[in-house]
């Protein structure tokens, strides 16, 4: 029928396409007129600004490469900051990623109703909005938080903890946290995702001698998700570069000796506390291009998925 | 379905690995869904057992005094409770309905068009979405201001419409989902893009969409603007927990209540979200 069609193609031709261009162009408007004035223009004044002095109350002045230089020479809250935002990132992304994945596909194994009830269990964090105080409460500093308690009970420490105030254990508890709430959108979207395979591949891998759940994974599962993980590995990058809120709400801005503040937890600083607008903008146009490498490293990484070495 | 079931055994699966996967999944589970129960069984603890010393994870003697109080806790604010329910729901509803149908045009565009500036447009806006959030509330806000829309329905809406990462997320789905075979064929049918993109597109695609339903309602719910709402009769619920949670411990057992409450739509949008996801998995064998 295809066949039969492809010929009328023909004279139909170039008009065709011509107006179904514009239809194209035309369902493009309403996204990218919105994304333009609410997204892209006030990325490129952020730009802008941080090559300016700007109080948010007066004109902003021009300074040139003030603000990189400063940034870069003067300003030695801003590598603390910059070392502690790498280690969470360089940790919490990776293993979110994963965990998002794995989970999703192991669930995937299940009766419906068992499947929507686990995904229901791992998505709950989400659900609860800022999930995150009932941690404040279990590593409450004082005798009354839950793990206090329960050590002081077993004897195993006899004062309490000051938990997100030692940055011998801080940083690591934020950690956990931050993956337990930060898979969502992953996990989500890779239950989605699954879905969406062909179940016929399947088959097919399994009459061509597929055997084990491992080589079905990395055959079949993987290359037929790439696009669907090449969008949450970008939204883990996009969740461990926003590390922030999280930070100052459980551990105080600034936390002892800037244990664990983050880049993003310093820009809130210098831009509301400070008013120094330019110079926030200055930290986060460095941060945007530290995210767009890690966005390289994710797209040569994600490449070797799928990869045979054997077949 | 049953059929379907069988056909999803694959013949590479043991009957001892499910058992231990679902255990171990189960126990993560459980971890990972205590801060909602705890949640509930604090609203039900009665003022003592929240204070009480070593704290208990469990209620002794439940109460729903933590709920009755809520109606009297909310009557000393200026408008009518149900006005911040209407609000909250407004806002979630129609911002998440526009945005889906503003970014699945565009992630079809993007996917399948052989428009000019089509992939340089797409990594625009793949890589906006990274862009630190922070430094854009100033020239958002004169953005507002100039559009006049500062203190109305439309300053939580608008701005809600072009999240780039619900188009990013279609445009990964129809990119796999949708063969370019198929569109071929509709096309030589005389089907028009419209047509295309409400008969074709939206429904193979539907896993991707209920999904960002629930993304979208859920953050649009809990969403508490920052400085661009005044009226009180325009304001969410969200912003009115902290006036009951300002009492102090005393009210720890009512904003925890109030904290139950506000978790229902966002479930009951998750359940209808995920049935959707998976009735369509269950169709999925038939695709093509």
């Amino acid at each position: 029928m295809i066949n039969a069609l492809n010929k009328t193609k023909v004279t139909a031709g170039k008009k065709r396409e011509l107006s179904e261009n514009a239809m194209y162009a035309i369902i493009l408007v309403p996204f990218l007129s919105f994304f333009f004035l609410f997204t892209v223009l006030p990325i490129l004044s952020s730009i802008v600004l941080s090559f300016f002095d700007y109080d948010m109350v007066s004109t902003p002045i021009f300074t040139g490469l003030e603000n990189y230089i400063r940034l870069f020479t003067g300003d030695s809250t801003f590598m603390t900051v910059f070392v502690n935002t790498l280690k969470f990132s360089v940790i919490t992304g990776p293993l979110g990623f994963l965990l998002s994945f794995l989970l999703a596909w192991m669930i995937n194994e299940f009766h419906p109703v068992l499947r929507t009830i686990l995904t229901f269990l791992f998505y709950a964090p989400a659900l609860v909005g800022n999930a995150y105080f009932i941690w404040q409460i279990l590593f409450s500093g004082d005798s009354f938080g839950y793990a206090n308690n329960f050590l002081i009970s077993l004897g195993l420490i006899t004062e309490p903890i000051q938990w997100f105030k030692n940055p011998e254990y801080n940083m690591i508890i934020i950690m956990i946290i931050q993956l337990w709430m930060g898979m969502g959108v992953s996990f989500l979207s890779n239950i989605a995702g699954l879905q969406n395979v062909n179940t016929e591949l399947y088959e097919a891998g399994a009459i061509d001698g597929i055997r084990s759940r491992w080589h079905e994974l990395w055959y079949i599962t993987l290359p037929s998700m790439k696009e669907i993980l090449f969008f949450s590995a970008i939204m883990q990058i996009q969740a461990v570069f926003s590390i922030g809120t999280i930070v100052t709400t459980l551990a105080g801005y600034p936390s002892v000796n800037n244990s664990v503040d983050t880049i993003v937890s310093y820009i809130a600083d210098v831009g509301t506390t400070r008013y120094e607008m330019g110079y926030a903008s200055t930290i986060s146009v460095i941060l945007f291009t530290v995210i767009l490498f890690f966005r390289y490293v994710v797209i040569a990484l994600l490449k070797l998925v799928g990869k045979s070495d054997s077949k | 379905m049953s059929k379907m079931r069988s056909q999803y055994r694959r013949y590479t699966r043991s009957k001892a690995g499910n058992v231990l996967y679902f255990t171990i999944l189960t126990l993560a589970g459980l971890f990972s869904v205590l801060p909602l129960i705890y949640c509930v069984i604090t609203s039900f603890k009665p003022l003592d057992e929240l204070l009480i010393f070593p704290p208990q994870f469990f209620v002794r003697r439940p109460t729903w005094s933590n709920y009755v109080a809520l109606p009297s806790l909310l009557n000393k604010l200026l408008v009518p409770m149900s006005r911040y329910i209407f609000n909250s729901l407004f806002v979630a509803l129609a911002s998440t309905f526009f945005h889906i149908i503003a970014a699945s045009l565009a992630a079809f565009a993007f996917s399948k068009s052989k428009l000019k500036y089509r992939k340089i447009l797409f990594l625009l806006v793949q890589v906006m979405l990274l862009y630190n959030a922070y430094t854009l509330a100033v020239p958002q806000y004169l953005i507002f201001s100039k559009l006049n829309i500062i203190d109305t329905y439309l300053v939580y809406i608008l701005p809600a419409i072009p999240s780039a990462m619900g188009c990013f997320l279609m445009k990964q789905f129809i990119d796999v989902g949708v063969p370019d075979a198929l569109l071929e064929a509709a096309r030589m049918d005389g089907a028009n893009v419209f047509r295309v993109y409400w008969q074709i597109i939206m429904p193979m695609v539907k896993p991707a969409w209920m999904t960002l339903l629930l993304f979208s309602f859920r953050d649009m719910w809990s969403i508490v603007p920052a400085g661009t709402v005044f009226s009180e009769e325009l304001k969410t619920l969200p912003q009115v927990m902290s006036t009951v949670t300002a009492g102090g411990i005393a009210r720890t057992g009512s904003s925890m209540a109030l904290t139950v409450l506000l978790m229902i739509p966002p479930i009951i949008v998750f359940m209808i979200s995920q049935s959707h996801v998976i009735e369509t998995m269950s169709s999925s064998g038939i695709k093509e």
